[in-house]
């Protein structure tokens, strides 16, 4: 076939055509050299038409004029379709080449443009982070500034306030020296004008004491002349004054001192004592023991030399420094011991009081509940509870006996069940037995007759249908399930022999749909007993479904008698 | 309280003598005296001029008149009605007229205080003392009678003479530290003088007896100083009432300042009790010391007014004194303390109490209005001691 060879010479140039032109096109080269290969596997020479038919499809599907069809003969390929395909198929590579260029033109723009902005996007975050360092910063000083403003007007209003007090200050020695100015003037004034008048009054009044008799001292005694004796002897009076007053007072502070050291004393004595109490429980008991030995031997020296030694200044240096170290130590003895008992009487404590709480909680709702059960003992409830609570002591008998009637009713469902099973066996059974005793009543009657030759045709009818009624029931007869082929088969049953006048009752029979699948037809229920069977449990379905079944019973029995009678 | 019939007076001169047993008054020129029981005119005295002063003598045997217009003292004796004596200044005037604490001298200040000349009835002596200074006190006798101290100022500096009231006999003369002298005082034992500047600087010097510097205290610059200052009866306390409406005590051992009281507007000190005068307010300054339990008010008209406790705080009415005036009157001008120097009783702003004074036993107060009197009675037995 020259066409297929042509094609196949076609196909196999194809590719190193391809490639002269092709070849600096770097990326597609690879491909097509794979092309090349894979289109040497692609077509061979036994699947030549299923090729061309895939090419063509692919060809049409790419949307060029198809090369070639289907229905025409296998060999037959047009070569300019072929050729005008090939160009344009090489058209359509050139495109895509040159769009795939553009793109990777494209993408490189674009990837260098998306680093350029990631730069600019880097510096320019790293300038916004600069720019709010600054702007902390500033505010930051800013705000440093403010409060220097504000204490320097704090300052500004203090001066002010000051200036103003001095002003104050000043206008009011002003006028006190105003004032005192113009009194002095005054008195200089009357002065000049009493001098004036002095100058001009001539008769001058003198000085004069006219008394009638001079009158004794008051004390009674002469008066002396002035003469150095008595100077001397008022300058000693006046020393001793001041010599009597300054005794009093060295005598009182005297007595004030001794008190004071008395009272240094037994501090020392009693600061003493605890230091040295608290001796084995201390650290360092070495060096307190040279301290308070040293203490006791400054003790007794002191108290030794009292009533003398107490005086003089080396004395009372000592124990005004003993009494101070004393009390030095003292100090830091309880200080240490308050932060000791504050530590440990701080965990303790929180120890304590967490315990404490969660009893109290603890406790709390314990009283709680109880008064809660009191209130309900005690007070009367309101009708609702007291019915809600009526039965409460019958609660759990109550569960019980629900969940035992819960396995009850499933037992009865299955009984049900059963019941019904038999029961229909039961029905069968006696239709069969009816049916039997039909047939042996026919075979009796037929074998009266068969005497005379007339019953063949109905004895064939009554067999196929009695033959058709047993074959339904010979697989049930086992099986107590599946009651609804039973009910199929009796349909059918009834649907040829009987007037549907059961399924007006369909509805009021079957209202729960639990026991029978609806639009279900009654089943002739024979006799009252077999229901009654299923009569056991108080539940207030089951009587009306008795009743029901009853109804059924008698429209069954109904329908029994219109088949009896039918049937004869 | 019972009130005898009005007696006519001039002058505000009406004393009781020192041995309380004759009232003097003078009524125009005329001296009467009385004693105090009976109220019986005793004695009747004429002088020559409207009396504008009147002293009773140490010894209330003396009474000296002095008529400062015409420059004359006269003086009376109460055993001898016709014992007479007129001390005549003549052209130099007459300023002011004291006794000796002895009652046997007279101190005659000048006009324009240009000198004191002391009189003796003694021996009819005279002495001058020079430039004696005119100040709010210049001079003082010490309790026992024994010395005077003389404020002087020569050559724009001030001084302090100490005198023997004996002789008059100069003992001590020094120079203060003070920029102007306004007032000296002694001490109640007589050993130290408490001399304080003039209001345009707060400074208390004190001296002792024998002139030398004790102790300087100045509690603070530039402002009005001090007002007042008294001793206290023990010579253990120095109470300095100041211009800024508060009284600081000062010690006598170390002449520091162990308290300072202050006058505020409004009472809140849990521990004050104010006692307000239901028809009229005369408030006194409260002391935060004492605690006044029973008031009895009455007034000279007879008119009944009730004292009633005021719940805390309590605003006190105060009129802002006008601050161009020179003297103004804020500040703590008034100052006592009771006889057993446990209260101290303060008169603060420009309330009209004109005296303070407690009684001698030290558990009551008299206050003088310008026209009432107030006695407030303190329950010591409620006291803490």
């Amino acid at each position: 076939m020259p066409e297929s060879s042509l094609v196949r010479h076609l196909h196999s140039s194809s590719p190193e055509c391809r490639t002269s032109p092709v070849r600096h096109f770097s990326r597609s080269l690879l491909p097509q050299h794979r092309n090349s290969s894979m289109l040497s596997t692609f077509c061979t020479e036994h699947n030549v038409q299923d090729c061309l038919s895939h090419i063509s499809q692919e060809i049409s599907s790419l949307g060029f004029p198809p090369v070639w069809a289907v229905s025409a003969s296998p060999s037959e390929l047009s070569v300019v379709a072929v050729l005008n395909c090939m160009y344009e198929l090489i058209q359509l590579h050139r495109r895509n080449i040159q769009t795939l260029e553009n793109m990777e033109m494209e993408q490189l723009k674009s990837s260098s443009e998306v680093d350029f902005l990631q730069l600019t996007s880097t510096r320019l975050k790293e300038q916004l982070e600069l720019s709010r360092r600054e702007n902390a910063g500033l505010l930051e000083r800013e705000r440093q500034l403010q409060l220097k403003v504000k204490s320097l007007q704090t300052c500004l209003k203090n001066e002010k306030e000051e200036v103003q007090k001095l002003q104050n200050i000043i206008a009011s020695r002003a006028s006190q020296y105003n004032h005192e100015m113009k009194r002095k003037e005054r008195e200089f004034n009357k002065l000049k004008e009493r001098m004036n008048q002095l100058l001009v009054d001539k008769k001058e009044k003198k000085q004069a004491i006219d008394v009638l008799n001079s009158i004794g001292r008051a004390d009674g005694k002469r008066s002396l002349w002035k003469t150095g004796k008595t100077e001397a002897k008022h300058e000693g009076e006046m020393y001793k004054t001041l010599l009597s007053d300054y005794d009093t007072r060295q005598r009182e502070l005297v007595l004030e001192n001794a008190e004071l050291r008395k009272v240094l004393q037994q501090m020392k004595k009693d600061m003493v004592s605890i230091l040295s109490s608290r001796k084995p429980t201390l650290k360092g008991d070495k060096h307190k023991d040279d301290c308070i030995q040293a203490d006791s031997e400054e003790e007794v020296f002191n108290s030794s030399k009292e009533s003398v030694e107490l005086y003089c200044v080396h004395a009372r240096e000592k124990l005004t420094t003993s009494i101070r170290l004393q009390w030095r130590r003292l100090k830091s003895h309880v200080e240490r011991l308050d932060s000791q008992a504050s530590l440990a009487q701080r965990e303790t404590r929180k120890e304590e009081m967490d315990r404490l709480m969660l009893d109290l909680q603890q406790c709390k709702d314990f009283i709680q509940t109880q008064e809660q059960l009191l209130q309900q003992l005690s007070s009367p409830c309101d009708e609702e509870t007291a019915s809600l609570l009526s039965d409460c002591y019958m609660l759990q008998e109550k569960e019980r006996l629900r969940e035992e009637w819960g396995t009850l009713e499933e037992q009865r469902k299955i009984f049900e069940r059963e019941r019904k099973t038999f029961t229909d066996a039961a029905i069968r059974l006696s239709h069969e037995r009816k049916a039997f005793e039909e047939d042996r009543a026919t075979w009796l009657k037929h074998q009266f007759l068969n005497l005379s030759p007339f019953a063949d045709s109905k004895t064939s009818q009554m067999s196929k249908s009695k033959s058709s009624f047993l074959i339904s029931v010979e697989p049930e007869a086992s099986a107590a399930s599946a009651p609804e082929k039973l009910i199929r088969s009796d349909l059918d049953f009834h649907t040829h022999r009987s007037v549907p006048l059961t399924t007006q009752s369909a509805g009021e029979l079957y209202p729960t749909p639990c026991l029978i699948p609806e639009n279900s037809l009654t089943k002739p229920k024979r006799e009252a007993a077999h229901v009654d069977e299923s009569s056991i449990f108080c539940n207030g379905n089951i009587p009306a479904q008795h009743k029901l079944w009853k109804n059924s019973e008698d429209h069954c029995s109904h329908s029994l008698k219109r088949e009896k009678n039918s049937s004869i | 309280m019972n009130f005898s019939e009005l007696f006519k007076q001039s002058n505000q001169l009406c004393k009781v003598s020192p041995d309380g047993k004759y009232l003097a008054t003078c009524v125009q020129y005329r001296l009467v005296i009385r004693d105090v029981s009976t109220l019986q005119i005793l004695q009747l005295y004429t002088c020559l001029d409207q009396i504008t002063h009147m002293e009773w003598a140490s010894d209330s045997l003396f009474i000296l008149c002095a008529m400062y217009k015409r420059g004359l003292v006269q003086v009376w004796s109460l055993e001898q009605p016709d014992w007479h004596c007129k001390i005549d200044e003549g052209s130099i005037g007459l300023v002011s007229s004291r006794w000796s604490p002895d009652g046997r001298h007279i101190l005659n200040t000048t006009e324009f205080h240009l000198r004191i000349t002391v009189w003796s009835l003694c021996t009819k002596a005279v002495s001058y003392i020079k430039y004696p200074k005119a100040c709010q006190k210049g001079t003082d006798f010490s309790r026992d009678g024994c010395y005077m101290a003389l404020a002087e100022r020569r050559d724009c500096k001030d001084y302090v003479s100490v005198f023997v009231c004996d002789d008059w006999h100069l003992l001590r003369h020094f120079e203060t530290e003070t920029q102007d002298l306004a007032g000296l005082e002694w001490s109640p034992n007589g050993c130290v003088l408490a001399v304080w500047d003039s209001c345009l600087e707060y400074k208390v010097l004190l001296y002792s007896l024998d002139g030398r510097l004790l102790s300087t205290y100045s509690a603070y610059e530039w402002s009005l100083g001090v007002k007042s200052v008294t001793w206290s009866p023990s010579s253990q306390f120095l109470a300095i009432g100041s211009y800024d409406e508060k009284v600081r005590i000062l010690n006598h051992i170390t002449w520091k300042k162990i308290a300072q009281f202050d006058h505020p507007a409004t009472i809140n000190n849990a521990k004050a009790v104010v006692y307000k005068e239901v028809e009229r307010r005369t408030a006194v300054g409260s002391d935060d010391l004492s605690l006044h339990n029973i008031t009895i008010g009455t007034t000279l008209f007879n008119t009944q007014s009730k004292y009633e406790i005021c719940p805390l705080p309590v605003q006190i009415p105060v009129v802002k004194p006008d601050p161009d005036r020179a003297n103004p009157k804020i500040g703590v001008s008034t100052l006592a303390f009771s006889s057993d120097s446990r209260y101290l009783a303060t008169k603060n702003g420009g309330f009209q109490v004109q005296s303070l004074s407690w009684h001698g036993s030290g558990d009551s107060l008299i206050l003088l209005g310008k026209e009432q009197l107030c006695l407030c009675f303190m329950d010591t037995d409620q006291e803490d001691k």
